[in-house]
């Protein structure tokens, strides 16, 4: 008993430790976890980037499995991200966008220009949308099942490997939920 | 009365250049104007512009100045996650910044405003986390550490005491009387 404490336990304590603080290395930090997974896409109601006498609202998401992307102009890995989001919707998975503290001739300039993978845009100026979002930094995206209940959150511009081994997975399996 | 906010009190600029004169004491005088007047001129420079970026609160009306800046300095910037919201000038602490304004000016609590941004954000905005299951670690784990300790100790002075006390017994009495020989009568008689 006495070797075990004097020799092995300080042992298992540094393994333990070190084990505990190499995971912790892997974790980035820069990804803050959301408390929105699983609970009802918070409500919003915003002009439309194309149409401002339209609105878009989070009752549009519903009865679909959607994919809700925050992107701006001023946001240079959402210029990153924009080609696989023109696959996404070329693939057929609906595309809905918040357009988050952008200017509209800017944003317009920009679908003209790379294409558009939206569905439909909501135009969010003053970035208060994104708060209720929980959004801090763009590009995020939202899966949202036919409920309109958020399931996954990216965080981030999306990837190949992302979109390959996270979102078209889930999409699937929310696809074939009931809704 | 409107107030330019948060310049009024950040104390990162004050502590850079208290660091810096301390290091400049080293020079000689004349380094030392040239380095002050470059400073003099940046500051002239770049202080309008900087201002320009921040917000004016206006503390006149429903909020009170202390209330918010307490509230704010206690809450962290997701962006730049080493700071306050208080400290932040990143864009969206400004508008977090400008969020927990309103809330105040609305008359809703300090705790009202925290769920608030907790139910969108999480616990990571706060720089005091709550104790909950997930925390109980952070907050448990030093007195757990402290009563490991204790264990320990206690373990290693019982061990000590159950040590048997050092001393010799009848028969080996006799034996160190043998080893002393005569010499031992002879201290008797002395």
């Amino acid at each position: 008993m006495p070797a075990f404490f004097r020799y092995l336990l300080p042992l298992l304590v540094f393994l333990a430790l070190a084990a505990l603080l190499y995971k912790g290395l892997g974790i980035d930090p820069k990804r803050v976890p959301s408390p929105l997974i699983d609970k009802p896409a918070p409500a919003f109601n915003l002009p439309r980037l194309k149409q401002p006498q339209q609105s878009l609202s989070n009752a549009d998401l519903k009865g679909k499995v959607t994919l809700f992307n925050v992107w701006a102009t001023w946001c240079v890995a959402c210029r990153q991200e924009h080609p696989l989001l023109m696959q996404l919707s070329k693939l057929g998975v609906p595309v809905y966008g918040l357009n988050y503290k952008d200017k509209r001739p800017a944003a317009e300039q920009w679908l003209q220009r790379f294409g558009n993978p939206y569905v439909a845009n909501a135009f969010d100026a003053e970035g208060r949308v994104g708060i209720d979002w929980g959004v801090y930094g763009t590009p995020e995206t939202f899966v949202i099942d036919k409920q309109g209940v958020i399931r996954h959150k990216y965080i981030g511009p999306l990837t190949r490997d992302a979109i390959e081994q996270e979102i078209l997975p889930l999409v699937k399996k929310l696809r074939e939920e009931k809704g | 009365m409107k107030r330019l906010y948060p310049s009024s009190y950040r104390r990162r600029p004050v502590s850079r250049t208290d660091r810096m004169d301390t290091g400049l004491r080293r020079y000689d005088g004349s380094l030392r104007m040239v380095l002050f007047a470059c400073l003099a001129v940046s500051v002239a420079l770049f202080s309008p512009v900087q201002a320009a970026g921040l917000e004016a609160f206006d503390f006149t009306g429903n909020v009170d100045e202390t209330r918010f800046k307490s509230l704010i300095s206690e809450l962290r910037c997701l962006v730049c996650q080493n700071q306050s919201l208080a400290d932040s000038d990143a864009d969206l602490a400004h508008d977090l910044r400008r969020e927990v304004y309103e809330l105040m000016d609305q008359g809703k609590s300090d705790q009202e405003i925290i769920d608030f941004l907790v139910a969108r954000y999480g616990d990571f905005v706060l720089y005091n986390p709550p104790l909950k299951p997930e925390t109980w670690i952070l907050w448990y784990g030093p007195f757990g550490l402290l009563a490991a300790g204790l264990v320990v100790l206690l373990y290693t002075v019982r061990q000590r005491r159950q040590q048997p006390e050092a001393r010799f017994s009848e028969q080996e009495q006799q034996r160190l009387k043998q080893l002393l020989g005569d010499d031992n009568h002879e201290d008797k008689s002395a």
